[in-house]
């Protein structure tokens, strides 16, 4: 394998995944690094972000002396609401995600599996994870985009054959976004669409646990 | 005209009984009513089950009423060990159960029971841990688990305004959990930051009508994570 220092920093994976977000989408995103993703989006495109606290229209954080103590995110940050926005309770924020009107859920994960499973609320020595609402979004979103590091902090791959984690949702995941790559999630399998500039393919491969579709690899690009 | 207002705040929460099920509205702090919650402690009540999404950020209300024992089982979406030390210690001893519901069927675990409703089908959780033991259906190809309603005794729930027929308005994110629960209970119970006047509510943006209110009693504006704030200017 290459030299570590090709891998991808967080806010590179960050900004790679925020390309994906199309114009007019309704957005959430999961705790930890996919909140890094707004501050990438083009102005020029018009994507609202979902908190599944009852927030449709999530803006950045608040400039000094402006935060609101009832005005979180669901990662319990303190945010602001962006124009055109809209408060809701639970049950309208979950029949959003449920319901379809979720675009895209970007997600962190454990494991990816070649089928889309997606397991990212427990691992399998905890006796209770904290699933909070990470079922139903996945479970509910049109598309799932999972941000993580290709592997383990062991080494271990985590995108797998099959899933050994307990399951988050069955079969709902598309597109992955790594420190290596960006990988396609097809009915035919696992495409290899891009890799991290100074990585290979093959690279990639070493370090993930199921075949991956090598015909058209692209270069991610990387803001200089 | 009945006027649900209570004057203290043992006149709010003293009827909750031994043993009853309380749902606790908020999603981490905001919307939290940690005044109620405080007066619930006080009295000191054993063998209470709790539904909230998330049993106590540091030391807040919920975390305290564990920590004296007055909790016997939880329901709840969210129990990170990292905001909730003091439950997750009684729970490995055996001194609390502990019921783990995704928060969207938790929410409409709730509502469905407000609404009258025998229960629901819902794709969440299908082929997964949270699904054992629960029976599922395949509508139209689809798999659904079978969830059924969550009722409370009681519902401590927190608003921004109050008339004094308990029609209520929310504050931005605190509004979460809050309206759901004033449904799903037998007798709800909210703390206010103000009351005001009959018909200074514009009927349009009411979002829990009175009916879901039994009575309410006023905190005015405290600092969230420091309900000793009361009263005190806001700045």
């Amino acid at each position: 394998m290459s030299e570590q220092t090709n891998l991808l920093t967080r806010q590179q994976i960050a900004a790679r995944a925020a390309q994906d977000m199309e114009d007019g989408w309704l957005v959430n995103l999961g705790i930890g690094m996919p909140t890094m993703i707004p501050a990438f989006i083009p102005s020029s495109r018009d994507v609202m972000f979902h908190s599944e606290n009852g927030l449709i229209g999530m803006g950045p954080p608040p400039a000094e002396g402006e935060a609101d103590q009832d005005l979180i995110s669901a990662g319990k940050e303190l945010v602001t609401m962006v124009s055109g926005g809209a408060y809701v309770h639970h049950t309208d924020s979950f029949a959003i995600a449920r319901g379809g009107r979720l675009d895209c859920a970007v997600l962190g994960a454990f494991q990816v599996a070649v089928n889309g499973d997606l397991c990212n609320w427990r691992l399998p020595n905890q006796t209770s994870g904290s699933v909070g609402g990470a079922m139903d979004i996945a479970a509910g979103s049109k598309r799932v985009f999972v941000m993580m590091t290709h592997t383990a902090r062991d080494g271990a791959a985590k995108i797998v054959a099959e899933r050994t984690y307990p399951l988050t949702a069955m079969k709902v995941v598309t597109k992955i976004f790594t420190d290596m790559a960006v990988i396609s999630v097809t009915p035919d399998g696992f495409v290899l669409d891009e890799v991290a500039p100074g990585l290979t393919a093959d690279d990639v491969q070493a370090v993930t646990d199921a075949p991956l579709n090598m015909d058209a690899v692209g270069t991610i690009a990387v803001a200089a | 005209m009945r006027n649900k207002k209570s004057e203290t705040l043992e006149d709010a929460v003293g009827r909750i009984h031994d043993g009853a099920t309380v749902l606790i509205g908020g999603f981490a702090d905001p919307g939290t009513p940690e005044i109620l919650v405080d007066g619930l402690r006080d009295l000191d009540r054993r063998d209470l089950t709790i539904v909230i999404n998330n049993p106590g950020m540091r030391d807040s209300g919920v975390a305290r009423l564990i920590e004296d024992g007055c909790v016997s089982k939880l329901i709840c979406s969210f129990q990170w060990p990292k905001e909730s030390e003091g439950f997750m210690e009684r729970h490995n001893a055996g001194q609390i159960e502990l019921e783990i519901v995704p928060q969207g069927t938790l929410a409409e675990r709730m509502r469905t029971a407000g609404a009258g409703l025998g229960g629901f089908l819902t794709p969440t959780a299908v082929g997964t841990t949270l699904s054992d033991g629960k029976e599922t259906l395949i509508v139209d190809g689809t798999e659904y688990v079978l969830e059924k309603p969550l009722r409370g005794d009681f519902a401590l729930i927190k608003a921004f305004r109050a008339d004094p027929r308990g029609n209520l308005i929310y504050r931005k994110t605190a509004r979460n959990f809050n309206p759901i629960m004033a449904m799903a209970s037998d007798c709800t119970i909210v703390e206010v930051q103000e009351d005001i006047a009959p018909n200074e509510l514009d009927p349009e943006v009411i979002v829990t009508p009175g009916v879901f209110v039994d009575s309410y009693y006023v905190t005015g504006w405290y600092e969230i994570g420091n309900p000793r704030s009361a009263g005190r200017p806001k700045h």
